[in-house]
């Protein structure tokens, strides 16, 4: 193996692909949150479908969301990866009778479990309106007398379920757990630990975790109740 | 001393050898010292099962002082019991009311395995040290104590990762029996002091090299080693251990893999 490999593969390699990983999704949070919001505009979807347009089309966003797709295929692997070996390392033998409560946070000890389910979400999420979008038969709307995939309609027809509403509510919280530990944990695997700046990491982490989630969980529900 | 006693269950790990089938057996003990520590209460059991022909539950201990590190019992769901910042032998009777039931188990990870009962083989935290936790330039006599200077705040920082007694507390509290706050702390007593400094990021990889190859797990940051270490090592610790890791590894110039030290084979307590 090349010292990258070794690197990559080692205990604190693997976390640091995790790390980098973690925090580059939380980028793609915002724009895509920022995306989203538009669903709001109260325009019948003309700026939303506009918006879907220019992702799916222009070169540049283009090749970014392969970075994207590596990004999020990357995280997903090493983190299963990482849940199956981390409990290996038990031994066969678990205790018969544990306490973690005591010692650590919920949220720090469920980060696969929170992961898993943001992974669910993420499979729907993509066969529903990404597939769709990309390789389904769309709804077509004219905007400008130009004809364009109706994606709006697409979404705000999936909204009017109280069943995907909830599904999605309920992953956005188990996102926002994973953030709350994950945000800051990031920093401290990269070894980006100081006591001036640590301190507001950890708070920026946790609005973080707060605000994105509820961004993502409001649209849904403004969209069922109008 | 307190004539105080109370009586308690004790729910016991029994394993007759490393490769036998472990189980939990029931004890009842009766006039238990409030003044006795868990050690001194486990003394009073074995008293108990000799004197009924029974085998004595075996259990690491020695300084008894909370210095070696050796006591290593996960006792109601906690290493070393529910109080912080101390080790089994610092523990007392006092602190578990009367007629409770206390689970008393071995630490459980792969690369620590049973050897018998509550004792297990720690083996694998000397390898990581002989691995490099140490300072092998020679750094000459000792020279007069005003030559070199080391601010206060890095002699206390280098005390403090000092304080590590390697009873692995740390690894039996991780969800992932991550064995980082104990590397950390090896790395770190030396990282920060000009001895060792020269050869800080070396040793974090080879110390980390051989942290994987005994089968510890990845650290998730949960917190739990620390907040259960009776020394109460910081996970400041292990943020350093990754940087000196991430700067060896990215910018020393050498390739060179350090191989891995085999556990050996007198060392294996198999039956
Ligand atoms: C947009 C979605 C996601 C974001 C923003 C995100 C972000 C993060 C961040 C910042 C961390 C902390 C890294 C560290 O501790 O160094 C993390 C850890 C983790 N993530 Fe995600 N994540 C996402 C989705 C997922 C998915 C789909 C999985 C599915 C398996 C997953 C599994 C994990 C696991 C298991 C860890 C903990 C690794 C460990 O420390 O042991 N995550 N995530
Ligand atoms: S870091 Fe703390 S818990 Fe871990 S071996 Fe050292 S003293 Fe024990
Ligand atoms: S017996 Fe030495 S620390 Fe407990």
């Amino acid at each position: 193996m090349s010292w990258l490999s070794t690197t990559l593969t080692s205990s604190i390699g693997r976390k640091i692909v995790m790390a980098l990983t973690g925090l580059f999704l939380c980028t793609f949070l915002i724009v895509h949150l920022v995306g989203n919001f538009q669903l709001l505009a109260g325009d019948g979807g003309v700026k939303f479908n506009l918006y879907a347009k220019f992702m799916t089309t222009f070169p540049l966003v283009k090749a970014l969301s392969y970075g994207l797709y590596a990004g999020f295929a990357l995280h997903i692997i090493q983190g299963l990866m990482l849940i199956q070996s981390n409990k290996a390392a038990r031994g066969a033998n678990n205790y018969a009778y544990s306490k973690p409560e005591a010692n650590s946070s919920w949220t720090s000890r469920s980060m696969g479990l929170l992961g898993m389910i943001i992974l669910l979400f993420f499979v729907g999420h993509m066969a529903q309106f990404w597939g769709q979008m990309h390789f389904g038969t769309m709804p077509m709307v004219t905007i400008d007398g130009i004809e364009h995939k109706d994606l709006f309609k697409l979404v705000s027809e999936a909204f009017k379920q109280p069943l995907f509403v909830g599904l999605y509510v309920l992953s956005m919280v188990a996102l926002g757990f994973h953030l709350w530990h994950g945000f800051q944990s990031a920093f401290q695997t990269l070894g980006l630990n100081h006591q001036k700046y640590s301190p507001f990491v950890e708070k920026a982490g946790y609005g973080f975790a707060v605000v994105v989630p509820i961004g993502y969980a409001i649209i849904p529900i403004i969209m069922f109740l109008s | 001393m307190s004539a105080e006693t109370r009586n308690y269950t004790l729910k016991v790990w029994r394993q007759s050898g490393s490769s036998a089938k472990g189980e939990i057996k029931t004890y009842e003990m009766k006039n238990v010292s409030v003044g006795a520590s868990f050690l001194e209460m486990f003394d009073q059991l074995n008293e108990q099962l000799l004197a009924n022909g029974e085998d004595p539950v075996a259990f690491d201990h020695d300084c008894r002082e909370g210095i070696c590190g050796m006591c290593s019992m996960y006792i109601n769901g906690r290493p070393h019991g529910p109080d912080t910042g101390i080790t089994t032998c610092q523990l007392h009777m006092r602190t578990f009311p009367d007629g409770e039931t206390i689970y008393v188990e071995p630490w459980r990870a792969k690369p620590f395995p049973v050897i018998k009962d509550l004792t297990v083989d720690r083996g694998a935290f000397d390898r990581i040290i002989q691995a490099g936790g140490y300072v092998s330039v020679n750094t000459g006599n000792a020279q007069d104590a005003n030559e070199i200077l080391i601010p206060k705040a890095i002699a206390d920082e280098a005390m403090d990762a000092a304080a590590c007694i390697g009873c692995g507390a740390c690894v039996a509290a991780c969800k992932n029996a991550s064995a980082m706050l104990f590397v950390s702390a090896k790395v770190s007593q030396l990282a920060v002091l000009p001895q060792g400094k020269s050869e800080s990021s070396r040793r974090a990889q080879n110390m980390l090299a051989q942290m994987d190859s005994e089968g510890f797990g990845a650290c998730t940051n949960t917190g739990a080693c620390s907040s259960e270490c009776p020394k109460e090592i910081s996970l400041t610790h292990i943020a350093r251990l990754n940087r000196e890791y991430l700067r060896n590894r990215f910018t020393l110039n050498d390739v060179e893999e350090f191989q891995p030290i085999k556990k050996p084979d007198y060392l294996d307590f198999g039956v």
